[in-house]
């Protein structure tokens, strides 16, 4: 028997059955925004309408919360993205101390439960006096989205040849004609997956955003009034899919940027630098 | 004749180890210099001090004259072929050869001018919009050759540049470098495991084991006057003889090497060695005939036409005194 | 310093001594490079979680309501009574549950993915791991709501089958029961594991991937059967990756406070104790200790993950 042969019926049935758990339910959201039912969640839809679109369409507290959210993933995706490549540039140069440290502190603020980081930036402010506002809700943002730019940018720094950055030097370019002429055009869709991972996590982040934001409400926060206190069921519908809708290109886009690099290099057979010393 | 390179006592110490220790060495002007090691050797940390990616822990490096410690890679006037080439992906061939020019501020139209004639010298003329994806093996090492010779370097270093090409196509650009060389008139400094390749291109060679240059000399003196066993094995397939079995031979009581085509086999007669064939390999034009001498084993090249006795046969071996060389030590 | 043979004219310019005295002083180059990244981390994140520590060490006054700002461990010892304790164990049996039940569904899954799948399907199947990881907490969340709603699909397929004494059979089971789905245990579990399954499918996946085709062909060569080389070669292997998914899964089910709130039974997990005693309690100190649990149940599981080398799969 060869172990690659085939996969055996059970795992074959197992893995589908996986994924199936981890999208049919999202996918039911699509069917509830065309049902005709509005006082509960009636299934099977008794019957299916197209006018919560424009229900939605008309709400201003929807289109506030929108653009409040928009704005702060935008600013706080580029925050991200200039601290992440700092920090993943210094990391892939030569080893140095406290490396380890740095590593975990740029991963903690996702490796700790949210809640953590929420109610302690909630009290630092308290204790600094900074009144909660659209700034305090970026700054959360922020700092857990360096860890996503962070990851994406140090993935690629360790795929891209370190003979390329001394060929560069070799040829005469500087420090920063290497970063402008090499470094940047390599890194570039790398950075650019990472920020659109750190736009879609920041664009639907509630945790934090509930112990950072004042009376601001980002389209989250909106989301979570409807689930707690359920009083416009289809408009929540139609919502939920929108945010479905907007975070899956992001998504996708990230993955074909990041899949287009990995091709690359497999194309390239470069061997690894092997070096004798 | 002017040093291009000289190495003043260099040691290059990572952690404990010492990767360049203790080198004394100097590289004249305008010559093809090969610098042959094992992996691990410490040849191309030599070579990357003079690129300036290194540091010497202790001595210095010195090029054309002045101490090189503080001038980064960037200000340096060597420039370097990488054993992988290190072409830069997201370029065109033409892009990536303009690179040095680029970088120093010539005008476009001038460095894809440049280009474009650096890409006749290597023989790959109108390849300026390939992306070096496209390349073979031996083609991006040819765009990488030009990238380098375009920015005029005083000094060429090529780290094992022939490393991933195959036999045939390694063989013509052994002959095209060293042809380039020549015309150039500039030094080449070249780091290679091949003794082969070494032998063949180079003017003058260093042999380095252990972060030590064991001897340099000309390929001529490498070959026929090994310093020690090591050279001996590593430059090509020497006989070494031990003290005793060179006494025994007519040889002074010292480590010596012996090259199998100095060496004649006959049936009796005057002698040097006396034993019995063991092997015989048949390489082509020639024989390999390994011959137990009693205890150690000496091998022979031989012409594949001439006669040979039998395996087992008793047979007499017989060389010139010259070529019984005695090194230095073990 | 001595001026360099064939030194190019360029080199004179302010931005290019700069560069070179960051290639005479790496070290300085590198501390500049981190001076941003890490004030920024180390003064807004760390300073953060530095002043929360410090409150979980005051206490509040039970008479006037006020925080007390003088050393104590009376908070610490709160957090013991029957009360506080039961919700620490319950997250804490939660988040066991959730991470062994994901690694479970996500074995398979992964190791479909990783090394049976080819092509578009393998694209697919890592597309499909990753677009539920990155996507809406909140979307999910509210999916469920529908999904276990009484008028909702699951009542209505189990009333399809005739299958509705099963259900309320499970529902019966004292503890992890109750009125229905939506309410009970159970519900919160589905959720909860429903939410964070992803982060266990890709470290496993890329654990698998690590694994060379060959080691496992080698072992089915040397006799073993399909059972044999999943229990000795596969699942040793994908461990590391294991590991990894459930420092997410673990750690992330024990901060949550949304999805037991919208979808369980009224008794409090950490996360909603936090929000509770921070927000309308006002008991910032006891909000602190309560944060505290899960950091160093964390810190005790990373460390247990690091001596098994699982920070090489992440």
């Amino acid at each position: 028997m060869r172990f690659d042969s085939k996969p055996s019926l059970l795992l074959k049935a197992s893995a589908v059955a996986g994924l199936m758990f981890l999208h049919l339910p999202v996918l039911l959201i699509f069917l509830y925004a065309f049902t005709t039912e509005d006082k509960s969640y009636e299934f099977p839809p008794p019957g299916y309408t197209v006018k919560w679109f424009a229900a939605t369409w008309n709400r201003p507290d929807v289109w506030q919360a929108l653009g409040l959210s928009l704005k702060v993933a935008a600013a706080s995706t580029a925050i991200a993205i200039i601290l992440g490549t700092l920090c993943a540039g210094a990391m892939s140069r030569a080893r140095f101390f406290g490396r380890e440290t740095i590593s975990l502190l740029v991963i903690l603020p996702i490796a700790l439960p949210g809640i953590i980081t929420g109610i302690s930036l909630r009290s630092a402010f308290n204790i600094a006096e900074i009144p909660f506002s659209t700034l305090t809700i970026i700054l959360g943002h922020a700092t857990f989205c360096i860890v996503v730019v962070y990851n994406n940018a140090i993935a690629r720094f360790r795929r891209i040849s370190s003979s390329l950055f001394e060929a560069s030097a070799d040829l005469g370019a500087s420090g920063f004609q290497t970063f402008r002429h090499v470094l940047l055009p390599n890194l570039g869709t790398a950075l650019l997956a990472g920020g659109m991972l750190a736009f879609a996590l920041s664009f639907d982040e509630v945790i934090v955003t509930t112990f950072t934001a004042g009376q601001q409400q980002t389209l989250p926060i909106w989301m979570l009034e409807e689930l707690v206190r359920p009083r416009q069921r289809p408009v929540t519908n139609v919502v939920a899919m929108v945010v479905v809708l907007v975070t899956l290109l992001p998504i996708l886009g990230a993955y074909y940027l990041t899949r287009d690099g990995e091709r690359e290099d497999a194309d390239d057979g470069r061997k690894s630098g092997n070096r004798n010393a | 004749m002017a040093a291009a390179v000289e190495f003043d006592n260099v040691t290059r110490r990572f952690g404990e180890i010492a990767a360049v220790d203790g080198i004394d060495l100097s590289i004249d002007e305008g010559v093809f210099f090969a610098m042959l090691g094992p992996s691990g050797s410490g040849k191309t940390t030599c070579l990357r001090l003079i690129s300036g990616f290194e540091q010497p822990t202790e001595g210095h490096v010195r090029i054309f004259g002045a101490n090189s410690e503080r001038i980064p890679p960037n200000a340096r006037p060597v420039n370097t072929v990488f054993q992988d080439y290190a072409l830069f992906p997201h370029l065109s061939v033409r892009d990536n050869i303009a690179f040095g020019p680029m970088v120093r501020g010539v005008s476009k139209r001038n460095r894809y001018a440049e280009a474009s004639r650096a890409l006749d010298m290597v023989a790959l003329t109108g390849f300026d919009l390939r992306s070096p994806r496209q390349l073979s093996g031996g083609q991006r090492q040819r765009v990488a050759l030009a990238r380098a010779l375009v920015n005029k370097p005083r000094v060429l270093l090529l780290d094992e540049p022939l490393g991933a090409l195959d036999l045939r196509l390694r063989e013509q650009m052994q002959d095209e470098l060293k042809a380039l060389q020549k015309s150039l008139g500039i030094t080449f400094i070249f780091v290679t495991h091949d003794q082969g390749e070494a032998l063949s291109m180079s003017d003058r060679l260093a042999v380095v084991n252990r972060g030590k240059i064991v001897q340099v000399g000309t390929p001529e003196e490498i070959y026929s006057r090994p310093k020690s066993k090591f050279v001996a094995d590593f430059v090509g397939a020497s006989n070494v003889l031990s003290p005793e079995l060179s006494a025994r031979s007519g040889g002074a009581a010292a480590w010596s090497s012996l090259r199998p085509e100095f060496v004649r086999i006959s049936r009796g007669g005057h002698a040097n060695l006396s034993g019995k064939i063991r092997a015989v390999k048949y390489l082509g034009a020639t024989r390999r005939v390994t011959v137990d001498v009693g205890g150690a084993e000496i091998t022979a090249l031989v012409e594949a036409n001439s006669p040979l006795p039998s395996p087992d046969s008793p047979v007499g071996l017989s060389w010139s005194p010259e070529a019984l060389h005695a090194m230095e030590s073990e | 310093m001595k001026a360099a043979p064939g030194l190019p004219a360029a080199q004179a310019s302010a931005l290019a001594r700069l560069s070179d005295a960051f290639w005479r002083h790496p070290r300085i180059f590198v501390a500049l490079l981190l001076l941003l990244p890490l004030s920024w981390l180390g003064v807004v994140y760390i300073g953060s979680l530095s002043a929360l520590l410090l409150q979980s060490f005051f206490s509040i006054d039970e008479f006037s309501g006020l925080v007390q700002y003088e050393f104590t461990l009376k908070t610490y010892r709160e957090l013991l009574t029957p009360s506080n304790f039961d919700i620490i164990l319950r997250t804490f049996l939660m988040a066991c549950a959730v991470t062994v039940a994901a690694s479970i569904i996500a074995f398979p899954i992964a190791l479909f993915a990783a090394k049976y799948a080819r092509g578009r399907l393998k694209a697919l199947f890592y597309l499909g791991a990753m677009l539920p990881l990155w996507s809406s907490y909140l979307v999910k969340i509210y999916a469920w709501k529908l999904i276990l709603a009484k008028e909702g699909i699951i009542n209505w397929v189990v009333e399809a089958l005739g299958l509705k004494f099963l259900l309320e059979l499970i529902l019966s089971t004292p503890v992890i029961g109750g009125n229905s789905l939506s309410v009970s245990y159970i519900g919160t579990f589905i959720v909860l594991l429903y939410v964070w399954l992803p982060f266990m499918i890709l470290p496993v996946q890329a654990a698998l991937e690590r694994v060379p085709r060959n080691v496992l062909e080698a072992t089915a060569d040397l006799g073993a059967s399909r059972g044999q080389a999943l229990r000795h070669v596969v699942l040793p292997l994908a461990l590391p990756g294991i590991v990894a998914g459930s420092i997410f899964t673990f750690s992330l089910t024990l901060g949550d406070y949304i999805v037991p709130q919208i979808i369980g039974s009224s008794r409090r997990f950490i996360g909603q104790a936090v929000y509770a005693h921070q927000g309308t309690a006002g008991n910032i100190p006891l909000a602190a200790a309560f944060a505290v649990v899960p950091i160093l149940i964390m810190a005790v599981y990373l460390w247990l993950a690091k001596r098994r080398g699982a920070f090489d799969a992440l």
